[in-house]
């Protein structure tokens, strides 16, 4: 990406200028600290924003990016520190009052209202009324179309918001924050939900904006992103602040050692080993409307990477073979033995065992506790004697397990909502590791989570591997894939378009299968 | 993993000793049963010269009138604790009181609903109560699992017919002269001792089996539940039928003790039972209750009754405090919730 001249070198955290009237960085906040109950989130915190810039924020999860953000947009009062934004100081009370002032932020969970148009949505509180006092339809509309015309976006202003899909709505919630006029931005992980092609259209509308003078903060766990978007990163590890860079001065290996303190020496510990039999073989596995086909074979001790855009039928394969939602027509064999799965219930008796996409929908029991959700799977299997529950007997085990996973929790009767994202996935694979399955799907095992977690996980696939499960990994990550898979299969609108070796694979062959 | 060893620490320490300091929530419950109670007790001394705990017949009275209300929040209790709501428990005993208090009629009772099943058995009526309140439970678990309807429309529409169908099974007329084998279910301690067996085995059943375990699996996430290998629709079945099963139980009882079973019981039982669990800590957005705190809640309900009739207080004022303190007792819950979780 070409860097902008204006750019001057940014050193370590300076004092700041004392009377900044007119400061050269469009937002400064220094000396931040916040503490929650028993942990300090964020100490002695600082950032500095130049207009017409974009400015990444790396870290791990609990790092502090989330609390600082939330702090400059109004959601959370410091416990010290000060915020200058064009020099001026502020003190925000609220996220009105944040935009008030020019700070947006597009925030993870998308706070759209689903019965509402888009245009309602956009424009929510600032309707344009007409002559009686009533809101004006056509007004609103031409306001949001003259938004979307800017930001080049193609979606119906009246269509309620319910019908779109979550990269659309991304999209119109990206427009709302911009609609603000705002000069401070705030993206929070804005592409975890977009297609490739949609995270292009993002980057244009971000560029636009960083091109007329605005400030934009961007949140993100992708390092390729950084490298394509961001003219600067600031790097924050365990709730303090370790520097900023110039995003052209730095290489992906500088990043990582800022945020973690230590060198990465291995991203993917993929290790050969012995390739078993055929563990599980689907033939023309079809579920009407959704997949077709799909044929393939997975051995022992084999990894099959499954790549393909969001929505090509990848994690409905997943699904139809853990009968949460059953194929309607093909074969599925396990063992060489054909077999009629169509509950989750029957998947795991036959030694099937699926970690899904969504850690909060679908995975995790948030307000129990670390030892509830680890069982929960296993004690449908064993562990019941005489009608009762073995406690003892399964909480040793599940203890066993958290530490051999490194679960980072105080104890085991945490709540599983107050462990970070990586603790949290750790915790579920426990749960199926439990249930000592032969055949493990993991549905974007790594998504969301900070590098070390990730590279604690993939060591554990490959460990897994080792013992031979046969494993499915799907995964929206091309080195991901690349990395950990034997094989990786390439799906495209619901059809197997590909199935490449590891030899043979790398990401300009996966994406033209992907994107045909 | 190096990474955020620090806050993590950090966290252990502070957890443990948040942990000294609180008091599991039923211990809480527990207090503010303690403190209702000396309220009434201060307000007896101060208002009418005498003591509110120190009267046995009173207590004995109080602890009656509860129990029965006790058996049908224990089956609510889990019904919240899956996520759901079940608002026909008060129709279901007036519908099982009815045709269970009809099989045990006087033996030669010529004006008998069923003139040839006089006399019979004391095991015919309570086993075909129990069945009652099951089938209707069932209807509801069914209705819920697989037409996915919202539990408060299911149990609604099972609130309204149980009640319709009460009345019409004698044309409205109460059901008397009944024997008494069956008055003896509702004399002396025996509803509280029912009332004391039913919330022991669910209690139980709740924290030691599969049973509770899927029940608050279900109400934390439904999804992850399914996922998990849970066939929530059979379980959620199951939930149902139970509490309607105690509902029909809690039909037997008060039809023992009224010696009648009359179309009009229960009015209103359905509420109390479910202010009951939410005063003792049931979270209405599912995957968390316990029954002990059910007990407790339900005991506080029934302090409250007694006590303002105790102080001559109209029953108006009694229904007005009664709906606030409901309302307070969710909205200290959620608080407690909510700094929980801003760790």
């Amino acid at each position: 990406m070409g860097s902008i001249d204006n750019i001057g070198a940014v050193a370590s955290p300076a004092p700041a200028d004392p009377q900044g009237a007119k400061s050269e960085y469009l937002l400064e906040v220094a000396g931040v600290r916040k503490a929650f109950p028993g942990v300090v989130a964020l100490d002695n915190v600082c950032l500095r924003i130049r207009p017409g810039t974009v400015h990444a924020l790396m870290g791990e999860n609990g790092a502090g990016k989330s609390t600082l953000m939330k702090i400059v947009a109004g959601v959370y009062v410091p416990d010290q520190g000060t915020m200058h934004l064009h020099g001026r100081e502020m003190r925000l009370t609220s996220p009105l009052d944040a935009l008030q002032n020019g700070i947006a932020m597009i925030h993870q969970e998308l706070n759209l209202m689903p019965f509402m148009t888009v245009a309602e949505n956009i424009w929510i509180r600032r309707e344009p009324h007409n002559s009686l006092g009533l809101i004006d339809h056509g007004e609103l509309r031409r306001k949001t179309q003259e938004l979307f015309d800017a930001l080049n976006i193609d979606i119906d202003p009246e269509i309620e918001i319910q019908h779109l899909s979550i990269s659309n709505r991304q999209m119109v919630e990206i427009a709302k924050a911009v609609s603000y006029n705002s000069d401070v931005l705030i993206m929070d992980e804005p592409t975890s939900a977009l297609t490739e092609h949609e995270v292009g259209h993002l980057f244009t509308i971000i560029r636009q904006l960083r091109d007329q003078g605005k400030g934009i903060i961007y949140i993100t766990h992708k390092m390729n992103e950084l490298f394509e978007i961001a003219d600067e990163v600031s790097v924050f590890r365990d709730g303090r602040y370790i520097g900023t860079e110039r995003a052209a001065d730095v290489t992906r290996d500088d990043i990582i050692r800022m945020m973690v303190g230590r060198e990465i020496t291995q991203m993917f510990p993929k290790e050969e080993v012995p390739i078993g039999d055929i563990r599980l073989s689907v033939r023309n596995l079809t579920l009407d409307g959704v997949f077709k086909d799909v044929s393939f074979d997975v051995r022992a001790g084999e990894i099959l990477g499954f790549a393909g855009l969001i929505g090509s039928g990848r994690s409905n394969v997943a699904e139809a073979l853990f009968g949460v939602t059953p194929a309607t027509s093909g074969t599925i064999e396990i063992n060489g033995k054909k077999v009629d799965i169509d509950s989750p219930s029957k998947a795991i008796a036959q030694g099937i065992s699926f970690l899904t996409e969504d850690r909060k929908e679908s995975g995790c029991f948030l307000i129990l506790d670390v030892l509830e959700n680890m069982q929960m799977a296993v004690v449908g299997q064993k562990f019941v004697r005489g009608g009762f529950v073995e406690q003892k007997k399964l909480t040793e085990e599940c203890k066993e397990m958290s530490a051999k996973l490194s679960v980072k929790t105080p104890t085991m009767y945490e709540r599983v909502e107050n462990l970070s994202g990586g603790n949290q996935q750790k915790v579920l694979i426990g749960r199926w590791l439990l249930t000592n399955p032969s055949i493990l799907i993991l549905d974007e095992p790594t998504r969301g989570i900070d590098v070390g977690a990730k590279a604690e996980i993939h060591k554990l696939i490959t460990r897994l591997a080792g013992r031979g499960v046969a494993v499915i990994m799907i995964s929206s990550e091309l080195p991901e894939v690349l990395g950990m898979s034997d094989r990786i299969l390439v799906m495209h609108e619901g059809r197997v378009t590909g199935i490449l070796n590891r030899a043979e694979a790398d990401q300009v062959k996966i994406m033209e299968l992907a994107a045909k | 993993m190096a990474v955020g060893n620090a806050a993590t620490v950090d966290m252990t320490k502070s957890t443990e000793k948040t942990r000294k300091i609180r008091l599991p929530s039923e211990a809480r419950i527990f207090l503010v049963l303690i403190g209702v109670a000396l309220v009434f007790e201060a307000l007896g001394w101060i208002i009418i010269g005498q003591s509110f705990l120190l009267n046995k017949e009173r207590l004995i009275v109080m602890i009656l009138q509860m129990s029965v209300i006790g058996i049908i929040a224990v089956g609510v209790t889990q019904v919240i604790i899956t996520g759901g709501i079940d608002l026909s428990s008060g129709s279901v005993l007036a519908l099982s009181a009815m045709v269970a208090a009809s099989l045990a009629q006087e033996a030669g009772y010529a004006r008998a609903v069923y003139p040839s099943l006089t006399g019979i058995s004391v095991f015919w009526p309570i086993i075909s109560g129990i069945l009652v309140g099951l089938v209707c439970g069932w209807i509801n678990g069914a209705l819920i699992a697989y037409t996915a309807i919202p539990p408060f429309i299911a149990t609604l529409g099972m609130y309204v017919s149980a009640r319709g169908l009460a009345k019409w099974y004698t044309h409205g007329s109460p059901v008397s002269m009944l024997t008494d084998d069956y008055a003896w279910i509702g004399s002396g301690a025996i509803p509280v001792v029912i009332f004391l067996i039913v919330a022991l085995i669910f209690h139980i059943a709740l924290r030691y089996t599969r049973y509770g375990k899927f029940t608050y699996a279900i109400g934390a996430n439904r999804q992850a539940a399914r996922v998990s290998g849970i066939n929530v629709g059979r379980h959620l079945i199951v939930v149902y039928c139970l509490a309607g099963l105690l509902s029909g139980l809690a039909g037997i009882v008060t039809s023992a003790r009224a010696i009648t079973g009359q179309a009009g019981m229960g009015m209103g039982y359905e509420l109390d039972a479910i202010a009951g669990a939410v005063i003792g800590g049931t979270s209405l957005s599912g995957g968390a209750g316990r029954i002990t705190g059910t007990v407790i809640g339900t005991i506080i309900l029934g302090v409250m009754t007694s006590g303002f009739t105790f102080l001559r207080i109209d029953a108006y004022y009694q229904e007005i405090v009664k709906g606030i303190i409901i309302v307070a007792a969710v909205v200290a819950d959620q608080y407690r919730q909510k700094t929980r979780r801003s760790v």
